[in-house]
């Protein structure tokens, strides 16, 4: 799947729920299914600033695609993080670069993307895009 | 007065909104207090009625402000039992209080001296300290804690010493809400001739401070803890420091005579009040005291505590909880953690049930290594706080712990 179907799928998933608190429970679900890090990679330059809680993100080249995995001690930002997983990991250098974050805002999680929250989300996504930039072969 | 919470909280503008359509459960105290109506009220009556800038003005206008801002020091002065109005310096609050006697004191220690500090500050009592030290030369000693957070007295003792010049100590820890026998460290410390400054940020809100009493030689706090504006507080000094120490910033109001070749200083209190000061902070800060005052804290201090009591017996019905902090002397503030589960992940949870609270280190990272955690989830009570108020957030933070397990 490339990253506009993964995210219209996400978007798909979120509009079943009613309330913020199914919501929030699906994002812990997700949180407790991620790819998670190595725990030898679980080191100070992995860290992701600006969040509250620790939270570790490293990416690595699989023939042409970027695999990411990361992990937090808070569960909501872990469930964040699976999200941003599903979407980014296993896709193109190229393709992250160019792709946009509306759904964020369609699955009810735009107030995690003020800078000044504290989860790390914001911080999260330009690590990603570093990531990319960096692996980015064009 | 009968206390009457219902009643309070009409004064309180905010406490009838609704976050993330919920009313508004405000358990921050310890971050900020909330602001009454006569508080905002006297911030826009300046503004909308006599603002102009003070001291030296000749217009009707200025002296107008010029009396509103000088009442205000006065107020401040009646409330802590001050002996002299000029030994209140009005700042913009306890971290800039801190710097400010902590530039004082560069000249006046050398490297032979020592400074205690104790392990429950919050880190602008230690920042301030440390960049003084680099300049002087002179040495920090820590007073440690004790496992329920309070501060080791007999440590206190041991560390103390001829080569003591100053004693740091909050009069409440922001943390875990300890109240540290301050009198007492006063009179040990004054024993080797050594100088004490209170933080009273956190204190202020729930004790009324006897400065002469305590015969403390520096006491300090910030007014938007206790129902006031943001960016004012006050500093006391004993006479006897604030003139023998230099000043902090120079600029307007501070100057008594200025040639290119000398400046003479104006006397105390302006010295330290370089520049155009926070004249409608200061009134507004005043208008704060008044309606404090107008409750009184012994009202304040009996609720507080019953809210305190009440919380903790709820909270320690809830599994896995524990309290971080249970000295005998407390302010209402809870910190705790539930089990393995982060403060980040309660606190946000709680704020979709439209309650605040405070997580993470509360800026006192040395009390949170303390006790081996990278944080706590902490709710802090205020005297417009409710029992109610108190069942709901139980409520909630069980519903947030089935949702998080």
């Amino acid at each position: 799947m490339d990253i506009i179907e993964v995210q219209n799928e996400i978007v798909e998933e979120f509009s079943l729920f009613e309330d913020w608190m199914q919501r929030y429970e699906y994002m812990i679900e997700l949180g407790k299914s991620i790819d998670l890090i190595d725990s030898s990679k679980k080191i100070d330059t992995n860290l992701i600033k600006g969040c509250q809680s620790k939270l570790w993100l490293h990416a690595e080249l699989r023939e042409d695609k970027l695999i990411f995995k990361a992990d937090s001690e808070a569960i909501i930002t872990k469930g964040i993080a699976a999200i941003l997983l599903r979407v980014f990991s296993n896709q193109t250098p190229k393709n992250i670069l160019e792709a946009n974050l509306e759904f964020i805002d369609k699955i009810g999680l735009k107030e995690h993307l003020s800078p000044t929250r504290a989860n790390g989300l914001l911080s999260m996504i330009k690590q990603i895009k570093y990531y990319a930039l960096a692996f980015n072969k064009n | 007065m009968a206390f009457d919470v219902n009643k309070i909280r009409e004064d309180f503008p905010i406490l009838k909104r609704k976050v993330n359509g919920c009313p508004l459960v405000y358990l921050d105290n310890a971050a900020t207090s909330q602001k009454p109506r006569k508080v905002i009220d006297s911030i826009v009556d300046y503004y909308e009625n006599y603002n102009s800038n003070i001291h030296r003005g000749v217009h009707s206008i200025s002296q107008e402000a010029t009396d509103a801002y000088e009442e205000a020091r006065k107020k401040i002065q009646k409330h802590f039992n001050v002996k002299e109005s000029k030994e209140i310096i009005l700042t913009s609050g306890t971290t800039h209080s801190i710097n400010l006697v902590a530039n004082g004191f560069t000249s006046l220690l050398n490297k032979e001296d020592e400074i205690l500090i104790s392990e429950l500050e919050h880190h602008s009592n230690i920042v301030p300290w440390q960049m003084m030290c680099e300049k002087n030369g002179a040495k920090i000693k820590v007073i440690p804690l004790t496992s329920n957070g309070e501060l080791n007295y007999d440590s206190f003792l041991g560390l103390l010493s001829n080569k003591t010049k100053l004693v740091f100590v909050n009069h409440v820890s922001n943390a875990l809400g300890t109240i540290n026998p301050i009198k007492s460290i006063i009179s040990k410390a004054h024993e080797y001739g050594a100088a004490v400054l209170i933080d009273g940020a956190q204190a202020s809100s729930h004790i009324k401070a006897d400065l002469q009493d305590l015969n403390v030689d520096f006491y300090t706090t910030s007014a938007h803890k206790l129902c006031g504006p943001t960016g004012i507080g006050m500093l006391f000094g004993k006479k006897e420091w604030l003139t023998k120490m230099p000043p902090y910033q120079g600029g307007g109001e501070m100057i008594s005579e200025v040639t290119f070749e000398k400046t003479t200083y104006a006397d105390l209190p302006h010295k330290f009040e370089a520049g155009t000061p926070n004249i409608a902070g200061a009134i507004g800060f005043g208008a704060s005291l008044d309606y404090l005052n107008s409750i009184g804290f012994e009202n304040i201090e009996a609720y507080e505590s019953e809210l305190l009591n009440y919380a903790t017996n709820k909270l320690k019905n809830i599994p896995e909880l524990k309290i971080y902090g249970e000295a005998k002397d407390k302010t209402s503030v809870i910190s705790f953690n539930v089990g393995e589960l982060h403060s980040y992940d309660i606190g946000t949870i709680l704020d979709k049930f439209g309650i605040a609270v405070r997580t993470g280190q509360h800026c006192a990272q040395p009390v949170m290594d303390y006790f081996g955690i990278s944080g706590t989830v902490r709710a802090s009570f205020s005297f417009y706080n409710t029992k109610q108020e108190i069942d709901y957030f139980c409520k909630s933070l069980e519903r947030a712990i089935t949702m998080l397990s």
